[in-house]
């Protein structure tokens, strides 16, 4: 006996699902680009120079040993402290610049023990041999969000607007505002609160 | 008449093969956009640590790669399981990177050998030691741009 036939299935439609996926595929996908926390190593010493004197206030110093433990400011520290710690140090804002200009945005305790100026502020980061490289890239992490929360902060006082977004727009060629004007901005908040940290080796 | 031919009810209709192609144009096009050009073999293992204040890095042509980490399992009998320094394809001394970092500005064009940045890949379990030995290296050589190649990615995935 025959069989019945089976109805043909329409596939006329198959190729713009295809292309459906695809642009969607082609939209939704990014070519993974390396990211990393950028750093600027020291030049060599150079050994006529004098190294400058600087106040034990106006260092923070971090520490981290061959067991992964973290000594900040001579006192034991837990990872999750340290962003605090160091954004307190750094917005102290305790006495003046070598200008003598008191430090007038900063929100800190003012403090005449901890540091006179974010301009003069020193973290100073030590590392063992031991020390394993995640612990150093989230310590090192920590401090940079620190810079950041503070820069943040900063840029949206004065422009409404994180130093992020600022630095987006500046990246975007369809930007629509005075680009000059804009990076000049950007400069201000990084001369404000400068990353000054120190590697000691 | 002459119509013997004619179908019988009774045939399974052929599958249309019409879309196939497309098909396999996609799966193509898809590869071709998601696969990133790896132009060094690792020979390391290099698993790298996370952080989320992390920039960018763009200009793919300016960056210098360093890799450190555990030899993978096939290269431990030769080269033992403490972390070693890979450059392009082969194992490397500390004492290689002045001469790579040279080799490298030499092979691009002189106004941006300034903009040269080294992004230092390094194996979240290897040791300070040898990252501080590099630094000093770069240092030496004056390539002062470096970039700490990390995951995005909250900084709790570093403890385990």
């Amino acid at each position: 006996m025959a069989k019945r036939a089976a109805p043909e299935v329409n596939a006329g439609s198959m190729a713009d699902i295809a292309f459906l996926l695809l642009i969607f595929f082609l939209v939704t996908t990014t070519i993974a680009t390396d990211s990393g926390l950028n750093r600027k190593l020291p030049p060599m010493d150079d050994e006529n120079v004098e190294p400058p004197i600087i106040k034990e206030k106006n260092i923070f110093t971090v520490s981290i040993n061959g067991k992964n433990q973290l000594l900040v400011e001579e006192q034991l520290m837990d990872l999750k402290d340290l962003r605090k710690a160091a954004l307190e140090f750094l917005d102290n804002g305790g006495g003046t610049d070598e200008n003598g200009n008191k430090c007038d945005y900063c929100k800190g305790k003012r403090d005449p023990n901890s540091s006179d100026h974010p301009n003069k502020a020193i973290i100073s980061l030590k590392n063992d041999r031991e020390t394993k490289y995640s612990m150093y890239i989230s310590v090192q992490n920590e401090l940079v969000a620190a810079y950041n929360i503070l820069r943040d902060r900063r840029a949206e006082e004065l422009y409404g607007k994180t130093l992020a977004e600022m630095e987006k727009d500046y990246d975007d060629v369809n930007y629509r505002g005075n680009k000059e004007n804009l990076k000049e901005k950007i400069e201000k908040i990084k001369i404000e609160y400068p990353q000054k940290l120190s590697e000691v080796q | 008449m002459g119509k013997f031919n004619k179908k019988k009810s009774g045939d399974l209709p052929a599958i249309s093969t019409a879309s196939l192609p497309d098909i396999v144009f996609m799966l193509l096009f898809f590869f071709m956009v998601a696969t990133v050009m790896r132009d060094n073999t690792l020979k390391i293992k290099n698993v790298l640590p996370s952080a989320d204040q992390v920039e960018k890095l763009d200009k793919k042509d300016l960056i210098m790669y360093i890799y450190v980490g555990q030899p993978s399992e096939r290269f431990q009998s030769q080269y033992g399981k403490e972390s070693r320094i890979q450059l392009n394809d082969k194992f490397a001394d500390v004492s290689e990177i002045p001469a790579f970092i040279r080799a490298e500005r030499a092979s691009k064009r002189e106004e941006l050998r300034d903009y040269l940045t080294t992004a230092l890949k390094v194996d979240k379990d290897a040791n300070m030691g040898i990252v501080g030995d590099i630094k000093q290296e770069l240092r030496k050589e004056n390539a002062l741009k470096i970039n700490y190649t990390t995951k995005k990615g909250d900084i709790s995935n570093n403890q385990n």
